[in-house]
């Protein structure tokens, strides 16, 4: 009954080795287990996207994977994103845009929109909304979403330019 | 200093909630935490013959298991908060647990506590219970006829209340030139607020003192309620709202199931949480909306409205929940007349039990069903005497000049303009532009349509008296405490919890404008009543129109004191000081003045204090507002329907709202903004379906479709400032309006788009399906 599998996991650049229940989703793992409990849950049929998560730099559900099966992954999630104690520029397009209100859906949104960024850096408005096909928010209307995902997108992309232009000097 | 009042300023609330590090009421983890399920009943209505929670106790893991009967004695009766005057209001008692018989699908009938959230849903499936299944009904009209099922002995015929308004409309009927008939149903809502409830209970058995953390939009009712519930002095009891994920009115009732979480702390002296997964908060939190509405308008041919008749059966679920019979009577039918000069109206309202979950609140809370009626029916008859849409409202506004006007169901609208939101809205549209592409398209066989709402709403809940007038067993003053510490940085406490809204923000925005001080300096505290001492709440828009108010009024209170205090420092009188930017000045001598700063060091070190003055800078404000606010605004909606699948394509959606004077334009637009989607939720996909045995058809996010980012356009937001002429800010109230606006607009919309087959009116949601089927029936 009580038979335990024993995983190890990186979430947000630490590694975490611990023994799941075979039916502990990763959800509850990274909440209940590890204490992270910026993700979310806000359903059970994977329809709102508040508790997506990267695996392994892919955007997925964690309430729809196993913690088993994300042995041997790297998870990042909301806690994640900050670097060097710094907002992310995903975080500062939310804040700035007011892309959040009861803030329950807002983690889930900024891992969607990193999955987003990091395979299409530009998106059109269309793509965006697109891209947001899986999460679901209930007070914002998506509207500042958009604007906060945007904004996001050039900030991220003014920053691959100085970086960018920095090397050029470097290599100069 | 830049002033603060009126700019969009960022929200103060947000690094918390996107860094991960805000704690939700779930998120809260204490030391020998156990949880709590809920066995909940598959059946609308059965007897209990009996319910077996032996196994379920000895499963691995389970700490108790309880039984309705388990509790008989031991644990109150769920109230009713909203006791309606001259009606025969029935509440039967609604206990925390079904004792021998449940009554809807959700109905909770037993309470296991394991060491586990799994392992006590596991245990629930090891409970044996006997029922014997009864006759159902789940339709409120049906309800009332002989021979149905009755729900509750003492409500015969099933009806719950009987309840009329208004000041007669049979005069304006007999002489009508144009009489409009017509029947709606408001459909049935699910709130689905993204964050389900939550609470965690920790008893303290030698001070005899309870924590509650709960998912509550008002936790000082809360706390009031579950004292007399629980039997646990108010003062023994704090209740704590920590973060919210929303709740859209779904988190003002008190539910059983928070109580039983605090119950099950006391009896086991250890924490308990308990949260409802998405598939238990489709059953068992309230519903929103249901209405069977027999209505009609009385006008002429000059497109003059002179009277409005309606007659409503709303659903009230099974029991009746917390605040559920002000929701069809006070919020409802007392606005009926909308944004119009209806000089007679008459309005009946029977609130009936039927087999289904308990309704109560939901974003708008009965205007959103007022305004409906009012907006579809002046669109049928401008239909039928061939007057544009636009203009047979601008004929029957309110005029900008009749405020504050009476209405004929005994309201006084504080101020309004509504000619010219009407106007703003029309130009934003390029509106002639507009109908002639609609003719361009339908000849080339295309169907656009435009739809209007010009609503008014009853918002800022509310005067206390008219409160205790109508029932409300509360007040709806709300009150706040500034405390201003050594440094001169603020504490402001407010009776109001906001989840969501900003006000936060809002709140630091005004005592910042008030103090001169900058907004950084200002920390506002909301959600616990150990630490604010007493409030109402928040919901109906009132947080900043009351609290808001409160808060202003406390800070002018903290500048009097702090006046005296100046006086005394600069060897002046006090009328000779000015008080600008946060600087105390002598008129006329630039040189002397000191800072807000400056005094309140002085207040607290006292060592030099005005004679008979008390150190330290501290004011608080009860603030009962002398009147409702009415918000009002203009919205309006262009679709496309799709010929060949009956889709809705939203083209455009404008809005002009005026909620008095903004403070933060950047969160008044994000209100509208989802204020919107909610309502066009309502217009174009969202319904509980329940089936003739009670079952809840929409019972997961998977068949009841909340709005999605791609199904929307950009909504273009616009604004008209009209004050409201009773409150210190002037402010009216933004959360709701956009959803008692955009159902209404989108249907008017869809309707006009299908005028050329002859479809006059379709039932919310408007599904492709619908859509389709009214064209293939329709005359093209
Ligand atoms: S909690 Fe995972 S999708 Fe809703
Ligand atoms: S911000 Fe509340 S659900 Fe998205």
């Amino acid at each position: 009954m009580n038979v335990e599998v024993p995983i190890t996991v990186t979430v947000n650049g630490v590694e975490y080795s611990r023994h799941v229940e075979p039916r502990q989703l990763l959800v509850h793992f990274l909440r209940e287990t590890l204490g992270l409990t910026g993700t979310h849950v806000g359903c059970d049929t994977s329809q709102c996207g508040a508790c997506t998560v990267l695996l392994d730099g892919e955007a997925v559900k964690s309430c729809t994977v196993l913690a088993a099966q994300a042995d041997g992954s790297q998870v990042t999630t909301v806690e994640g994103l900050e670097q060097d104690g710094m907002l992310h520029p995903i975080q500062e397009g939310f804040w700035e845009k007011h892309g959040l209100q009861c803030g329950f859906c807002t983690p889930g949104m900024l891992m969607v929109t990193q999955a987003l960024l990091n395979r299409n850096p530009d998106p059109s408005d269309e793509e965006i909304r697109e891209a947001l096909e899986g999460n679901l928010c209930r007070c914002t209307g998506y509207q500042n979403i958009v604007r906060a995902v945007r904004r996001a997108a050039e900030s991220m992309q003014e920053r691959h330019a100085q970086v960018a232009a920095a090397r050029g000097e470097e290599g100069a | 200093m830049p002033t603060v009042f009126g700019t969009a300023i960022k929200r103060r609330e947000d690094p918390r909630l996107i860094t991960g590090r805000a704690t939700y009421t779930d998120d809260i983890r204490l030391p020998g935490l156990v949880h709590a399920a809920i066995l909940r009943s598959p059946h609308a209505h059965a007897r209990i013959r009996s319910i077996d929670v032996e196994k379920a106790r000895r499963a691995p893991g389970v700490v108790a298991a309880y039984t309705g009967r388990d509790l008989q004695g031991r644990i109150g009766t769920v109230p009713t908060a909203w006791l309606l005057p001259d009606s025969d209001l029935k509440t039967p008692p609604h206990p925390v647990l079904a004792v021998d018989r449940v009554r809807y699908v959700g109905d909770g009938v037993a309470l296991v506590v394991a060491d586990s959230p799994a392992r006590a849903r596991d245990a629930l499936e090891l409970i044996g219970v006997e029922y014997e299944p009864l006759p159902v009904v789940v339709n409120q009209e049906e309800a009332m006829q002989p021979g149905k099922p009755q729900l509750h002995g003492e409500a015969p015929k099933n009806v719950a209340f009987h309840w009329k308004a208004g000041n007669g409309a049979s005069e304006a009927f007999q002489q009508a030139e144009v009489v409009v008939r017509h029947r709606f149903v408001n459909n049935r809502l699910i709130p689905n607020a993204m964050e389900p409830r939550s609470a965690v209970a920790r008893y303290n058995p030698s001070s005899g003192e309870m924590t509650l953390w709960m998912t509550s939009q008002n936790p000082h009712i809360h706390r009031y309620l579950l004292s007399g519930i629980l039997g646990i002095p108010e003062h023994k009891l704090r209740v704590v709202a920590p973060e919210v994920g929303g709740g859209f009115g779904s988190k003002i009732a008190c539910y059983p199931d928070e109580a039983l979480v605090a119950f099950a702390a006391r009896e086991l002296g250890v924490p308990v949480k308990w949260t409802e997964d998405r598939r238990e908060s489709f059953i068992a939190t309230t519903h929103g909306r249901d209405h069977i509405q027999d209505v009609e308008l009385a006008g002429r041919k000059d497109g003059t409205i002179t009277g409005l008749r309606a007659t409503v059966h709303a659903s009230m679920g099974a029991y009746v929940s917390t605040a559920a019979p002000g929701v069809p009577t006070i919020l409802f039918g007392l606005m009926l007349q909308g944004a119009y000069r209806i000089p007679q109206i008459e309005v009946d309202v029977y609130g009936v039990f039927t087999n289904t979950t308990p309704t109560d609140a939901y974003r708008g809370a009965g205007r959103p069903e007022a305004t409906f009626i009012v907006e579809r029916l002046v669109d049928l008859f401008a239909r039928q005497i061939g007057m544009d849409p636009a203009e047979v409202r601008r004929r029957n506004f309110i005029p900008a000049n009749a405020f504050p006007y009476d209405t004929p169901t005994g309201l006084t609208y504080d101020s309004g303009d509504y000619a010219t939101a009407l106007d703003k809205l029309l130009e934003a549209l390029d509106y002639p532009a507009l109908r002639r592409r609609q003719e361009e398209l339908r000849r080339q066989g295309r169907y656009l349509g435009v739809g209007f709402s010009t609503y008014v709403e009853i918002c800022g809940l509310g005067p206390s008296q008219v409160a205790g007038a109508v029932g409300f067993q509360g007040g709806l003053w709300d009150s706040a405490t500034l405390r201003v510490l050594p440094t001169g940085k603020v504490l402001v406490y407010t009776g109001t919890s906001p989840h969501g809204q900003g006000e936060e923000t809002t709140f630091a925005q005004i005592v910042a404008e008030a103090l001169g001080i900058p907004v950084e300096d200002v920390e506002v505290r909301h959600g616990d009543t150990g630490e604010v001492y007493m409030g109402w709440g928040t919901y109906g828009s009132r947080t900043t129109p009351v609290g808001g108010s409160a808060v202003a009024r406390a800070a002018e209170r903290v500048v009097e004191k702090a006046r005296v205090f100046a006086a005394h420092m600069l060897e002046v009188a006090q009328d000779d000081l000015t008080f600008e930017e946060g600087r105390f000045q002598v008129k006329g001598a630039p040189g002397r003045s000191v800072s807000f700063q400056d005094v309140a060091l002085q207040a607290h070190l006292a060592w030099n204090l005005p004679e008979g003055v008390e150190p330290s800078l501290e004011a608080s404000a009860f603030y009962d507002p002398p009147n409702f606010c009415y918000p009002f605004g203009a919205h309006a909606c262009v679709v496309e329907v799709d010929r060949d699948t009956g889709e809705v394509r939203l083209e455009r959606y404008v809005a002009v709202d005026d909620c008095g004077r903004i403070i933060n334009p950047l969160i008044v637009e994000g209100q509208v903004h989802g204020g919107v989607v909610q309502g066009i939720g309502q217009a174009l996909w969202e319904g509980a379906v329940y089936d003739e045995n009670g079952q809840l058809l929409t019972g997961s996010l998977m068949d009841y479709a909340l709005p999605k980012a791609r199904f929307f356009p950009e909504i273009e937001t616009h604004h008209t400032e009209t004050p409201a002429p009773h409150n210190p800010l002037g402010v009216k109230g933004v959360g709701e309006t956009g959803t008692i606006a955009s159902t209404p607009a989108v249907v008017n919309a869809v309707v006009d788009a299908l005028a050329p087959f002859g479809v006059k009116h379709l039932e919310t949601p408007l599904t492709p399906e619908k859509v389709w089927k009214a064209m293939q029936d329709g005359r093209r």
